[in-house]
């Protein structure tokens, strides 16, 4: 019996653990990998388990450690990836059966790389929406991922499996990717923070693209540190990704205690204070209240922004995958075939003039973090809808599900501004996220508000027992 | 607000550019792909109603690449 108790602490106390010489790298893995075999079913997060190249990494950290070397600063914490990152001896799927007969991928994805360097210990490969176009993780050919707090209900999307092996305390990191709100939205749904960096921060080599315009990567986690830990060692310019921003690396890890002193922090309204369920607004004022945020600040046309997000996403989209659309369109899964399909007759100029609405919406925005460094809003409007449930009433109004659980995590997306989705603190109650919102680079501002936050414990990832 | 298009309007459409594309459209898969395309005229309509400046370019910027040395 370990030392500690796999399931119980967050990943950087697994580390400490390990590197303290109080636990081997060796029996932690052993830990997830039975934790996994045991409640992984119920949720069906994962699509392949890699326990013996695991247990392989898992040895390499011990016997760094008995030879008295440094392990790496994520030495022993093991983590999953959302199947569309390229695992070295791995088809990447990314949600499909079309992507199931390509060779597998000959080096890890640059992302998953880097963890691996730092002494993380890779698991297995996760369920998600089929090339990333959901809400829901309804995945129609690997099957539903489940909410770790309720099993009808779903895990959140397009990186469900990633939300529910962390709910579900199989991992304490995993790795996913957020075009319109694919890690924020399942991170809200299981409870757990999910971080959104800026668009170009990190390396998107060796992921599967869905809409290149608006693809970023990010961890999600069972807190702040932990995130913030993984972000840092993801950090470095890559020359194969042309989005990539190529800043120097900005350590955030040792700025979370700086607290929020000298923040300007501001609720938003307009758009994000309508459509929602009562419960949504209570959670953010519940986060505005711990932080002594009283002011309010409009994002303007945000709803018109959510809606260019959808005219480029679903063009991008269907261009990427063109080919397969007009060979074999059945074998798409039949909640993303017709949206791709659809995708594939959008004009050009519409695509052109939600481009260039975009680069006027940034400006606005801009102009706005000039006044106010954080801002707030929720992360869904609704708790986990019901795995299957095609509408739901919003505000009064009967909307369709999948769709509109994305309605306030698109408009931010769509500029590329660092979000982190906390997991606002609801006992009894089915999870709810509050997104943490900054200007471009500014990832430091979101993850110590995070950190302050969860330290008043507004913020706590509800981990499914 | 631009007007949004109709069920019949969408599909000429869809049929028209699906054709002009090479695109095949399954009978079975049709209803479905028209409904998608009103979701998204209905949110183009909201994008092509508003007016912007001249000068705004598309948000993406190509750069050229210099030759190393």
């Amino acid at each position: 019996m370990s030392a500690i108790d796999y399931a119980a602490v967050d990943g950087l106390a697994l580390v400490e653990a390990v590197r303290g010489r109080r636990a081997r790298a060796r029996e932690i893995c052993d830990g997830a990998l039975a934790r996994i075999a045991t409640h992984g079913p119920a949720v069906n997060a994962f699509t392949r388990v890699l326990a013996e190249q695991a247990r392989a990494d898992a040895d390499r950290v011990d016997a760094t450690i008995a030879a008295g070397g440094v392990p790496g600063p994520l030495a022993g914490m093991p983590f999953a990836v959302k199947n569309l990152f390229d695992v070295a001896g791995l088809t990447t799927l990314a949600g499909s059966k079309i992507n199931a007969s390509r060779p597998p991928a000959v080096r890890d994805a640059f992302v998953v790389s880097a963890i691996r360097r730092a002494g993380g210990v890779l698991v297995g490969a996760l369920n998600m929406d089929e090339y990333a176009y959901g809400f829901t993780t309804e995945n129609t050919h690997y099957g539903p991922a489940h909410n770790p707090h309720d099993p009808t209900r779903v895990a959140g999307g397009s990186s469900g499996g990633s939300g529910a092996a962390v709910g579900a305390g199989l991992v304490p990191l995993a790795l996913a990717s957020d075009t319109n709100g694919s890690i924020r939205v399942p991170a809200a749904l299981c409870g757990v923070f999910g971080f959104k960096p800026t668009y170009g921060r990190l390396s998107r080599t060796g992921s599967a693209l869905f809409a290149p315009s608006f693809d970023h990567v990010g961890p999600l986690g069972r807190s702040v540190r932990d995130v913030t830990a993984a972000y840092d060692v993801m950090q470095g310019p890559d020359p194969h990704d042309p989005a990539c921003a190529g800043r120097p690396v900005e350590a955030c890890l040792p700025r979370l205690g700086e607290g929020i002193g000298g923040l300007r922090i501001a609720v938003l309204d307009d758009h994000f204070a309508r459509g929602g369920e009562p419960g949504a607004f209570a959670a953010v004022a519940q986060v505005a209240a711990a932080l002594g945020v009283s002011r309010r600040a409009t994002i303007p046309e945000a709803q018109r922004a959510r809606a260019a997000a959808m005219v480029i996403t679903a063009s991008e989209g269907a261009a990427l995958h063109l080919a397969d659309l007009k060979t074999r369109a059945e074998d798409f899964d039949p909640l993303t075939r017709d949206r791709f399909l659809a995708g594939a007759l959008v004009p050009a100029g519409w695509y052109v003039q939600a481009q260039r609405f975009r680069a006027w919406y940034r400006e606005q925005v801009t102009a706005l973090f000039r006044e106010i460094d954080v801002l707030l809003a929720p992360t869904t409007p609704c708790p986990a809808p019901r795995i299957g449930q095609e509408r739901m009433v919003l505000d009064g109004v009967e909307v369709l599900t999948r769709p509109n659980l994305g309605v306030y995590t698109q408009p931010l997306s769509f500029i590329g501004l660092p979000i982190l989705s906390v997991p606002v603190t609801r006992p009894g109650a089915l999870p709810l996220g509050v997104q943490v919102i900054a200007a471009p680079f500014r990832e430091a501002h979101v993850l110590r508000v995070g950190a302050v936050l969860e330290a008043k414990a507004v913020a706590t990832a509800a981990i499914a027992t | 607000m631009t007007d949004v298009p109709t069920p019949s309007e969408l599909g000429t459409h869809v049929d028209a550019v699906a054709k002009l594309v090479a695109l095949p459209i399954a009978p079975a898969h049709r209803p479905g792909v028209i409904l998608y395309m009103g979701v998204i005229a209905a949110a183009a309509a909201q994008v092509m109603a508003f007016p912007l400046p001249d000068e705004v370019e598309p948000a993406p910027v190509f750069r050229p690449a210099p030759v190393e040395p």
